[in-house]
């Protein structure tokens, strides 16, 4: 700032100069209107007010955390808490409501469906990804292809109980014998049902090969999958028909599915999760695209 | 050198502008009649648009994102007719500084009429520019006291009134009206109101010129933006100097200018300036110094217009001897013509928009978590969140298809696959937004990413057809 006692007054306009000149230039020194100081002073007693109302200083591993006590992480809990409050009857209703009963219930239906979307990302996405559409073993939740059968309330009791949990009496179960590796096939039997269950998927013409695994697989196969490769809900036996492959629908896969059997599981969310929020999901995975309408 | 001591900060120096009348101030009347009754009237106007919207002609409806006026109704996404009717006020006020100078801040500005209003209170209540000067200076006293609360009431009232009109732009006027006075209104209702009264009854009551001097930037940029054929009030110092008292003058008729330092245009000026120190930032060119000066002019015999709106071209001009310009060719000259041309480009296109935009639209968004899903039979699925909107005040019924996309088939979340059809009819509320998710299969093999487009078809009566592109991809 200028020197005061040293200022030059500008003449044209009669106002004191700042003292300094660039190229002949100089700044005038216009007084500031006093309403303006007030308004600075004012601004200094709002910020003591609000240091020492709020958080403000930072310390070696803390901060001033200020008398009123606030904090952004206890907004979001209050925020949550809140949030949790709100949502808690719609809970209780989905949770009271059957599964079945829920689609004649637009609003409930919706709010379930939103639910479990937000559900889905927090337990699912780490199997499932967050689209649901599934990877190589994970199967896709958004076709029309279901393992255990696409209804809501089937839906509802694969999370319920899971998948092949040994130590769970209602868990879905089923065990497709290692043809290959048990030695109940030989290398080339298991290339001919291969064979077989390629021409009937429509991925190769028929040949001698898939001809000797027909056979076979009218012997070892068609008990579960069916006689047609129509496939088996009850059993979890995927239909072989179809376009959708679980661990892929290529000669060297359907061999090592075959040799070595596999065996995909999911824990039972029943035991995790409470009843409206495994009903939630069960409604979300319906909605992607491929639910199905319940058995008659 | 200067010898008084320096300081840093200044003290307002009370104004208190004397009344006067003349050709200006009825000028000035006109104007803040007309726009207070703008401000005060329109948010009480009705528009029947039918059992389905709203009936106030002018309505900003934030809750429901809808704007209002009159006969044409602004949805967010058409925001940019706000935008544009922006940008034409901005040039418009280019326009207008550079053919009538600051006009604007002079006559139409809020703060000048606002201003103007307080002061008229003050002279009803306090008498005129001496007797205000009197009571400034006076002891605080009973009285002194109890005319300033008189006063600041009649301001607080004033104030109160324009910080409540406010609130009916953004929502039914009578019913909200009567929610003020039950208490029943919005809380962000009352604290509008209550900071808008603050505002106008500081800014009107005290704080005055210092908005136009300190806190506007509007006086910067007309500063920028005033040439030699801008209208400016501009005292004719070579008519005036050298100024002198009427005794004087009269006595040396040849030593003296026309000016005869009465100080009636300082008296008069609402910002307390001396016009005669020539153009500067505190001079909103409200003119009312011209009417004091062409009062004075008369009364001693002098031609009027001493202090006169003069362009630079036209002071020199009249210097020199010569003739000024006729008003219609210093109205009309380039930078005018070229903001006119812009004005009015951007408004005639606005219009034409305005006039030929259909009230009907759609959009889709396709899913992009999963992008493609194949189906037990080998078909492809991609999904479209598809929104329609209708912009019309009445349900209507409208028809969705795809085109060029053979074999496609729809169905919505709401059915399944086994209702695919190839158009989806649904009926979309009054002047709201309907959202379908929608499913779209396509049997066998294909491109890796295939162009279609949704289309939409009211099927009613008046139509109206609206289409999107969109893509159709599959898993390779």
């Amino acid at each position: 700032m200028a020197d005061p006692t040293r200022s030059k007054i500008d003449q044209p306009t009669g106002t004191p100069t700042m003292g300094h000149e660039w190229d002949g230039i100089e700044e005038l020194d216009t007084p500031l209107p006093r309403w303006w100081l007030w308004t600075f002073y004012a601004c200094i007693l709002f910020s003591i007010g609000y240091v020492v109302a709020y958080p403000a200083w930072p310390l070696i591993d803390s901060y001033t955390t200020g008398m009123l006590g606030w904090s952004s992480r206890g907004d979001l809990a209050r925020e949550m808490a809140t949030q949790a409050e709100k949502v808690a009857p719609i809970h209780r209703a989905i949770a009271a409501t059957p599964i079945d009963e829920l689609p004649a219930r637009p609003a409930l239906m919706q709010a379930a469906v939103e639910g479990g979307r937000a559900a889905f990302k927090v337990h699912c996405v780490q199997c499932h990804g967050s689209g649901a559409a599934g990877s190589k073993g994970y199967p896709n939740l958004n076709d029309d292809d279901w393992l255990w059968g696409g209804d809501l309330a089937t839906i509802e009791k694969t999370i319920v109980d899971g998948i092949r949990n040994p130590d769970h009496a209602e868990t879905r179960i089923s065990i497709m014998p290692a043809f290959g590796r048990d030695q109940l096939m030989t290398a080339q039997q298991v290339d001919d049902v291969v064979a077989h269950v390629r021409t009937i998927s429509g991925q190769q013409k028929g040949d001698a090969a898939s001809q000797r695994g027909a056979t076979l697989f009218a012997d070892n196969c068609a008990v579960c999958h069916g006689v047609a490769g129509e496939g088996n809900r009850q059993l979890g036996a995927p239909k072989l028909t179809d376009g959708i492959w679980l661990y892929g629908g290529d000669g060297e896969s359907l061999h090592q599915t075959v040799w070595n059997s596999r065996q995909g599981v999911m824990p039972r969310w029943g035991d995790r999760l409470d009843a409206a929020t495994v009903r939630m999901l069960a409604v979300y995975v319906h909605s992607l695209g491929g639910g199905e309408a319940a058995p008659r | 050198m200067t010898t008084a001591p320096l300081s840093l900060y200044e003290k307002r120096k009370g104004v208190y502008p004397k009344a006067i009348d003349g050709f200006y101030r009825r000028l000035k009347w006109a104007v803040m009649v007309v726009t207070l009754a703008i401000y005060w009237i329109t948010p009480w106007l009705r528009w029947d648009r039918g059992p389905y919207a709203p009936d106030q002609a002018v309505l900003i409806d934030l809750a429901n994102r809808r704007f209002y006026m009159f006969a044409i109704e602004i949805w967010p996404h058409e925001f940019y007719y706000v935008a544009g009717l922006l940008v034409m006020a901005g040039i418009g006020l280019f326009l207008v500084t550079s053919a009538v100078g600051r006009a604007w801040c002079g006559y139409a500005c809020p703060q000048t009429v606002w201003t103007d209003l307080y002061q008229h209170v003050e002279r009803f209540m306090d008498g005129d520019r001496n007797a205000q000067i009197r009571l400034a200076k006076a002891p605080w006293s009973i009285s002194k006291i109890a005319r300033r609360i008189a006063k600041w009431s009649v301001w607080l009232v004033i104030a109160f009134g324009t910080g409540g009109a406010w609130i009916f732009y953004f929502a039914d006027a009578p019913t909200l009206q009567h929610q003020f006075w039950t208490g029943t209104a919005a809380t962000v209702a009352y604290a509008t109101v209550a900071v808008l009264t603050a505002t106008t009854f500081v800014l009107g009551g005290f704080m005055r010129e210092q908005v136009c001097i300190y806190m506007c930037p509007w006086p910067r940029i007309q500063t920028a933006m005033l040439d030699e054929k801008s209208l400016v009030v501009t005292y004719k110092h070579w008519r005036g100097e050298r100024r002198g008292s009427l005794k004087k003058a009269q006595a040396q008729p040849d030593a003296f200018g026309d000016c005869i330092d009465c100080d009636q245009c300082v008296a008069v000026c609402p910002t307390g300036i001396d016009i005669r120190e020539g153009p500067q930032i505190g001079c909103i060119t409200c003119a009312l110094c011209i009417d004091a000066c062409d009062k004075v002019m008369a009364q001693v015999g002098r031609p009027r217009g001493l202090i006169d709106y003069c362009t630079e071209d036209d002071a020199t001009a009249e210097k020199a001897g010569r003739a000024p310009r006729s008003v219609i060719r210093s109205l009309l000259h380039v930078r005018t013509l070229v903001y006119l041309t812009l004005w009015s480009g951007i408004g005639g296109a606005m219009l034409f928009a305005l006039g030929t935009r259909t009230r009907i639209d759609i959009s889709a968004q396709q899913d992009r978590n999963p992008i493609a899903v194949r189906l037990s039979d080998g078909a492809i699925r991609n999904a479209y969140m598809v929104k329609l909107r209708n912009m019309e005040s009445r349900p209507r019924t409208m028809r969705v298809a795809v085109e060029g996309l053979p074999g496609a088939s729809l169905w919505t979340d709401r059915d399944d696959r086994g209702d695919a059809r190839a158009a989806i009819d649904t009926i979309v509320p009054a002047d709201s937004v309907a959202k379908l998710r929608i499913f779209l299969a396509v049997p066998g093999a294909g491109p890796a990413r295939q162009d279609f487009a949704f289309t939409v078809r009211a099927t009613d009566r008046e139509g109206g057809t609206d289409r999107e592109a969109a893509h159709f991809e599959r898993p390779q």
